[in-house]
């Protein structure tokens, strides 16, 4: 079998690489270059693409840079620019995936005469109930990436292999220093990749992008003015921080944002819940039984709740059997049964509702 | 130290086609035999005044002698440096800091003249479709004087020739007391750069393009033209200071003398192959398009556009089978990156993407075009049952 391993230069897909050699696979490492642009860590800088192509030497690998740096602008950043303009909040990540690595470099995979596409993602591909492959999670819970693989078919996920969902984030550690690896104590990387701390976060990345404008922070109960925030396009569904000290109520969050008038409405922790959430562009990779119970996840690594899927027509709602914490639109909603993904989609509207 | 393993590919039984001489020429034996002594026993610092330093600082001012002897021009004015990008970086740096005028190129130049003219805030002039300067557009550059103006001999991505004496004539009359530098990196192997630069007050060659060892070249120059750049000893009349790498000037003077003693039989034994190439590519890929097919040309440079396709892919599949190609254009990453030159001949982005270069040199043999013929059709065969979007 021959194998393409997408290798970002960290220590997850360098050993996805050690195994794929191990199985007895031919392997040939590509690392992606996608941002061209200030990076503080991520896939995208010149010394990761380093650390790839060393961890392909000591594995006796050859290795190739792609650039995909236009398709990362096109499908990655402008979409996620073009979001927070219209006061959504985007999955970066999420569209990576769906649009460079299990599209575009699979695609070029399969010109190139390649079986399949490793990468080294914590996550599990198994065949579900029907017998189609099906995203699964991976074995260490803390590490779990299912959710980032949720919008994959699969005709995508017969051509995709993931050596280490199997491993705990530790297990993965201990092969590469094994294996004398040069990325085994290597940090993971947490934050976007596109975007530099260094140079001022989201809020400069945007300002540069973007006009962003100020805006008042108005209490939800009483419609009194409570303060303001720099600019209402960085503000999040949710968001706890930089909502001032709030009034002596307890903690504050961002209940809803309306840009054109430049508003955000601030409430208590309760003001968030519901019980029902409107999602759009919902795809089932397995479709269950009308009132099967689901599982929901609304962030990477948060906290899944349980529910059910109604369908009215075209509009699709997720009940909650408990209220949630409201998710911010535009972020992705994925449905687990036990440990598959079973279905994905987008969180309605706005952030003005 | 880590342990590195062995390197996969090219898998010992897949033959090697270089086609990558415009990136760096296979060393020429007689040039690697004439450095050997210089890297051992003969150490010496050719700046000292006993008898080892002596033994070195002879053989250094041989080399000058010899290669000012190939280049038409008095070896005082023969200045090493560590290859084309230093030589470029002196010229063009050294002229700016005269402050008189700006310093000027065209914009299909390679970037070790382009991104310190940048840097001096220099202008950069329009060229034709096919890269080749646009002497009108230069004219105009130059009507208020300039400090330098340097134009290429050879375009390394397209082989394209400049019309250096128009250059010339037309900067001695419309900006006097500018000086004419030119990169005459890719075409030293193939041309006499004493006709070829005549006029020119500074050429830049770099050994390895000629089959000599990396980290050398020179700087053609008078000490006039060269206010300093790097500061520190005496070195090379002043010019340049460092201790001199002896080994790399004497394998730099044999290489350009091998190079020198066949070059018109060789220009033209490698202008058939790259013609027999590019006619068995057009054959088997009709809607490859040549660039700059219709103008004087590098007898080595063979740039192909593959319409619908994408150069990493057609590469990735040549390189399996052995062919070593290049896009012509790489970045720090060793990713492929959208060639300048292509977008200042107007051609279309997704078409700049596609191009691929073949560059042929005294290595190269039939058995080399026949090789890489074949892979081109296949990748392109390839890639083309797997539904690439292409319209070839």
């Amino acid at each position: 079998m021959r194998v393409m391993v997408a290798m970002s230069g960290g220590v997850d897909s360098s050993v996805a690489a050690a195994l794929a050699v191990e199985r007895g696979w031919t392997v040939t490492g590509v690392t992606l270059k996608l941002w061209g642009g200030q990076s503080d860590s991520g896939c995208c800088s010149v010394s990761d693409v380093e650390d790839a192509r060393r961890v392909s030497a000591s594995l006796g690998i050859a290795h190739h840079v792609f650039d995909f740096s236009d398709e990362f602008d096109r499908h990655v950043v402008q979409p996620y620019v073009d979001a927070y303009a219209v006061g959504r909040t985007p999955n970066p990540c999420i569209e990576c995936n769906r649009h460079l690595k299990f599209d575009r470099l699979l695609q070029r995979a399969v010109r190139l005469g390649f079986d399949a596409v490793v990468t080294g993602h914590h996550a599990r591909v198994a065949a579900g109930p029907g017998g189609a492959p099906l995203v699964h999670r991976g074995r260490d819970a803390a590490k779990d990436q299912s959710y980032v693989l949720s919008m994959l078919r699969g005709e995508q996920l017969r051509r995709v292999l993931l050596p280490i969902g199997d491993l705990t984030k530790a297990e993965v550690r201990a092969i590469a220093a094994r294996r004398g690896l040069a990325t085994a104590a290597k940090p993971d990387s947490l934050d976007t990749c596109f975007i530099s701390a260094a140079a001022g976060g989201r809020e400069a990345f945007l300002a540069s992008r973007i006009a962003v404008r100020p805006g008042r922070l108005v209490d939800h109960a009483t419609g009194a003015v409570v303060g303001s925030v720099p600019s209402v396009q960085m503000v999040t569904v949710g968001q706890r921080r930089g909502l001032g000290a709030g009034s002596g109520r307890g903690r504050r969050y961002a209940v809803s944002v309306d840009i054109d008038r430049g508003e955000v409405r601030v409430g208590g922790r309760d003001d968030l819940l519901t019980d029902r959430l409107v999602v759009e562009d919902w795809q089932w990779t397995a479709e269950p039984a009308e009132g099967t119970r689901l599982w929901f996840q609304s962030s990477a690594h948060g906290a899944p709740a349980p529910g059910t899927v109604a369908r009215t027509g075209e509009r699709v709602q997720l009940h909650f059997d408990m209220p949630q914490r409201r998710p911010a639109p535009g972020q992705t909603v994925a449905a687990y049964s036990g440990d598959a993904v079973i279905g994905s989609g987008l969180v309605s509207g706005t952030r003005l509702f | 130290m880590r342990r590195v393993g062995h390197l996969p590919e090219p898998a010992a039984e897949v033959r090697l086609a270089y086609m990558d001489h415009a990136a760096t020429s296979p060393p020429r034996p007689e040039a690697i035999e004439a450095m050997m002594p210089h890297l051992g026993r003969w150490f010496g610092n050719p700046s000292g005044s006993h008898s080892v330093a002596r033994q070195a600082k002879a053989a250094l001012d041989s080399a000058r002698d010899r290669i000012a002897e190939v280049l038409g021009v008095s070896p005082l004015r023969v200045v090493f440096t560590s290859g084309g990008t230093e030589a470029d970086n002196l010229a063009v740096l050294g002229a700016a800091r005269k402050g008189t005028g700006p310093v000027v190129c065209p914009a299909s130049e390679h970037h070790a003249v382009l991104e310190p003219v940048r840097a001096s805030g220099g202008v950069t002039v329009a060229v034709d479709g096919n890269g080749v300067v646009d002497l009108a557009a230069l004219e105009e550059a130059v009507r208020d004087g300039a400090a330098l103006v340097s134009v290429m001999a050879v375009n390394n991505e397209t082989g394209a020739l400049s019309p250096l004496r128009e250059v010339a004539d037309l900067v001695r009359r419309r900006a006097p007391g500018a000086l004419l530098h030119t990169d005459a990196v890719q075409a030293a192997p193939t041309f006499d750069l004493a006709e070829l630069a005549a006029g020119f007050d500074m050429v830049s060659v770099a050994s390895h393009k000629l089959g000599g060892p990396k980290g050398v070249g020179v700087l053609v120059t008078g000490s006039e033209h060269l206010p300093l750049v790097l500061h520190g000893g005496a070195q090379e009349g002043g010019r340049r200071p460092g201790t001199q790498d002896v080994a790399g000037a004497v394998g730099m003077a044999t290489a350009l003398e091998a190079s020198a003693r066949h070059r018109a039989a060789e220009r033209s034994r490698v202008g058939r192959l790259r013609d027999v190439l590019s006619e068995r590519i057009r054959a088997s890929v009709p809607a490859a398009v040549e660039t700059c097919a219709d103008v004087p040309r590098a007898p080595g440079h063979l740039h192909m556009r593959f319409p619908g396709m994408e150069a990493e892919e057609i590469l990735f599949l040549l390189d399996e089978k052995g062919v070593c190609a290049s896009s012509g254009s790489a970045c720090a990453s060793g990713a492929s990156r959208p060639s300048h030159v292509l977008s200042a001949m107007g051609i279309p982005e997704a078409e700049v993407r596609s191009a691929v270069r073949f560059s042929l040199g005294w290595t190269t043999t039939a058995d080399d075009v026949e090789q890489t013929a074949e892979a081109v059709a296949a990748a392109v065969g390839q890639l083309l049952a797997a539904g690439s979007r292409a319209c070839v």
